[in-house]
């Protein structure tokens, strides 16, 4: 547990990863520096990696080859428990334990590690107000809770231990379209107050500007073009870049 | 002295009755007989034939009331002092150890002295309880022996004994004398040994009382002593004499009984109370009912106390080998959801064979593998017969945990031991207490079977019902375990309540 943190070390570094379902690369030969503090967005059609490729960082997938370091060192089998406790991690629909309420799932870990109870309910309390998480619903069921809320509810719980970085996969992928914009507006606002690495996967362009430091795109399991929205825009790398931000223009922009 | 002592107690027997508010007379008259005590010693043949005498008494229309344990000395003389009215002694009891003082012989002797005493004999029942030779049936056939003169020609069967045969003045030194018996491997051993190396073939010959169950039990046969060396110790009825004139139909019915039950007999009906555990009073009723024709009654009362009594011993299968298979199954059903698909499906495979084998055979193979004739072998039976359902519903519970919420745990950096506990099992619980449930209630029918192999339960009303073609008591035996499986069914809907978290029991929102 007692690791010493190199502060000038990025977040995460991965040199020469590759993965490969079924003899199929799913990423190749990827070399990618997330620093700290930023917000970096993964992004990328079906089937380019970009689920694999957080699943590396939290260590739920290991590369057949190359290495990812987070704060410095490799991630490896016997120190995993102990930096996934340093990460909070959020996945589509939130994958709540459906038989604890709001407030045991979002207290797990930290009655696993003996946390006293008072410094826990206060802890929630406070994740509560900064997610916007109504207290009332903390002892309700995740099936008593709307989609929203059980992303609000697995956003606390990934915060609960104020972890140095957040890995999100798609976490609004499930959402309807005016909770979607209510969350974006929430996680920015999360993000800015908290100023933590954030890793957050998206298919959707709009979220990805109107969340991200940094953009990267990628494509059949290697990485096309990193940047702000507008060097994507303006300084397109390939053809393909511009064809994907082609392909997410909203509809409406004709109307004008 | 005696008669002040029969005074005294007809006085009590009065005070009691009268507690009773009913008519009190000294003297027996035509509708009201005073009632009778008979009595037992503290043996399983004794309290069977003792249930008889009861059973009897009470067919004839007088109340009568069984007093067991008694040692031999203590039940003679209490039938002299008119404590007892009735019991059933051997005459050679009667002859080398009651009446020993007075050098009896013959049986016409030893009526003349009882008869001073004011006892009267019976004429014997027909079996002779004394010590016999026994072989295991099969190598006696082999042999061609079926008396002990037969084993001169065999000097090397190998013979052990009890000490007390053994020691015996009319044992083993005088019956090798008698007989000239040429054996020279005899061993003195713990007589529950000696039955088991007979019956396992390590011995050919042991000592036996004529009618041990364990005659039944292991298969033995016993060797005539065709020189007659072994006194007689043929059971006969003692009741006071003055009950020829006072309860003539009771001494009537109770000589029913001579000459009716031989050693094979006598044996058997130890067998069932000993071995199967049935209630010597039923043991006695089935017997009357069957050979002397007559339908008696028992009671109400015990009929409920029979019910409860293969009640208790039916949960006593089930509860410990349902303990057992949920102990052993639900931590192979979390190794096998644990493990590689190809080593989960070789152990539920493996497990699936057993539940493929007839629970019958599956009974009857436990006896060799035990060499017991109670519980323990039907209790194991029924553990492997409840494996599959636990160990394949522990395993599909955890198996069809969604991926997301097994990845959301392990991102968490929860260690794995914990995870399984505050995770994966509570998410599993439904499909683990479903396939309790399930075992449960086969558990409680294939528990019936157990009866087989001695262990007792509701199968064995139904047994012996279907014996002696009885239906009532075939329905005390399936009407319970019917019951019992529903009982069993309603606690695990209340044990659902508990056991699944409520997370898991809400409908959805919306």
């Amino acid at each position: 547990m007692a690791e010493t943190i190199d502060s000038r070390a990025p977040a995460f570094e991965l040199v020469g990863v590759t993965k490969r379902y079924d003899g199929k690369p799913a990423l190749n030969d990827i070399n990618l520096r997330i620093e700290s503090g930023a917000t970096s967005v993964l992004i990328g059609p079906s089937g380019c990696g970009k689920s694999t490729l957080i699943r590396l960082l939290v260590g739920l997938v290991r590369p057949e080859s190359g290495v990812v370091r987070f704060e410095g060192r490799p991630l490896r089998e016997d120190a995993l428990l102990a930096r996934r406790q340093r990460m909070g991690y959020v996945i589509q629909d939130g994958g709540l334990f459906p038989h604890l309420t709001a407030f045991e799932n979002t207290a797990l870990l930290a009655r696993f590690l003996k946390k006293p109870a008072d410094w826990i309910q206060a802890r929630v309390d406070q994740l509560a107000d900064l997610t916007h998480f109504p207290r009332d619903g903390l002892t309700r069921f995740p099936l008593q809770l709307s989609g929203g809320q059980r992303q609000r509810v697995s956003l606390m719980r990934a915060l609960m231990l104020d972890p140095h970085v957040l890995l999100l996969d798609e976490p609004l992928g499930a959402l309807d379209p005016m909770i979607r914009a209510d969350l974006q507006r929430d996680l920015k606002e999360i993000f800015t107050s908290l100023n933590k690495t954030v890793v957050l996967v998206t298919h959707d362009l709009g979220e990805a500007a109107y969340l991200a430091d940094e953009i990267v795109l990628l494509k059949e399991g290697r990485i096309v073009q990193r940047g702000g929205v507008r060097d994507l825009y303006h300084h397109p790398s390939e053809a393909f870049v511009s064809e994907f931000i082609q392909a997410q223009r909203s509809p409406l922009e004709d109307l004008q | 002295m005696a008669k002040g002592l029969r005074t005294s107690i007809g006085v009590l027997i009065c005070a009691s009755v009268l507690v009773n508010a009913t008519s009190c007379n000294s003297e027996p008259t035509g509708d009201a007989k005073r009632p009778l005590n008979v009595g037992s010693k503290r043996f399983t043949e004794s309290a069977i034939l003792g249930e008889m005498l009861r059973l009897l008494a009470s067919e004839a229309g007088v109340e009568a009331s069984h007093k067991r344990d008694f040692g031999s000395r203590v039940a003679f003389d209490s039938l002299a002092l008119g404590e007892l009215d009735a019991y059933v002694e051997y005459t050679g009891t009667l002859k080398q150890a009651l009446l020993s003082g007075e050098a009896i012989v013959t049986n016409e002797e030893l009526r003349a002295a009882l008869d001073k005493r004011g006892i009267s004999m019976s004429r014997p029942l027909g079996f002779n309880n004394t010590y016999i030779l026994g072989m295991r049936r099969r190598r006696a056939e082999a042999l061609g022996v079926t008396k002990i003169s037969d084993l001169t020609g065999r000097p090397d069967l190998s013979m052990g004994f009890s000490s007390e045969f053994m020691n015996r003045e009319d044992g083993w030194p005088s019956l090798q004398a008698r007989y000239g018996l040429p054996q020279r491997d005899v061993r003195g051993m713990e007589h529950d040994l000696a039955y088991r190396g007979v019956a396992d073939g390590a011995l050919d010959v042991t000592d036996l009382y004529a009618t041990d169950a364990k005659i039944e039990q292991f298969g033995l046969m016993r060797l005539e002593d065709d020189l007659r060396h072994f006194p007689e110790y043929q059971a006969v009825i003692l009741y006071r004499s003055e009950l020829n004139d006072s309860h003539p139909e009771v001494v009537a019915n109770w000589k029913r009984l001579v000459g009716r039950i031989d050693e094979t007999e006598m044996t058997r009906l130890n067998a069932r109370a000993d071995l199967q555990r049935v209630r010597d009073a039923v043991v006695a009723a089935d017997f009357i009912r069957r050979s002397l024709n007559i339908r008696v009654i028992v009671d109400d009362d015990s009929m409920l106390s029979n019910i409860w009594g293969w009640t208790l011993e039916h949960l006593e299968m089930v509860a410990w080998s349902m303990a057992m298979a949920i102990l052993v199954g639900v931590p192979l059903g979390v190794f096998a959801a644990k493990s590689h698909a190809s080593v989960a499906q070789t152990l539920l495979g493996s497990v699936g064979i057993i539940q493929t084998i007839p629970a019958l055979a599956l009974l009857v193979f436990m006896l060799p593998i035990f060499r017991r004739v109670d519980q323990v072998p039907a209790i194991f039976a029924l553990f492997l017969y409840s494996l599959l359902p636990i160990v394949r519903n522990t395993y599909a519970g955890l198996h069809n945990i969604r991926p997301e919420l097994r990845e959301s745990a392990e991102a968490l950096g929860l260690p794995s031991a914990t995870r399984m506990r505050v995770v994966e099992l509570p998410l599993a619980a439904r499909s683990i207490l479903a396939g309790v449930k399930t075992a449960t209630v086969i558990n409680i029918g294939t528990a019936t079977l157990g009866a087989l192999i001695g262990a007792g339960g509701y199968g064995q009303p139904i047994l012996t019902g279907v014996h002696l073609n009885n239906i009532p008591l075939i329905l005390q035996g399936a009407v319970p375990a019917a019951l019992l499986a529903l009982v069993a069914q309603g606690l695990f809907e209340i044990a659902e309540r508990l056991i699944v978290p409520r997370g898991l029991r809400l409908p959805a929102r919306r």
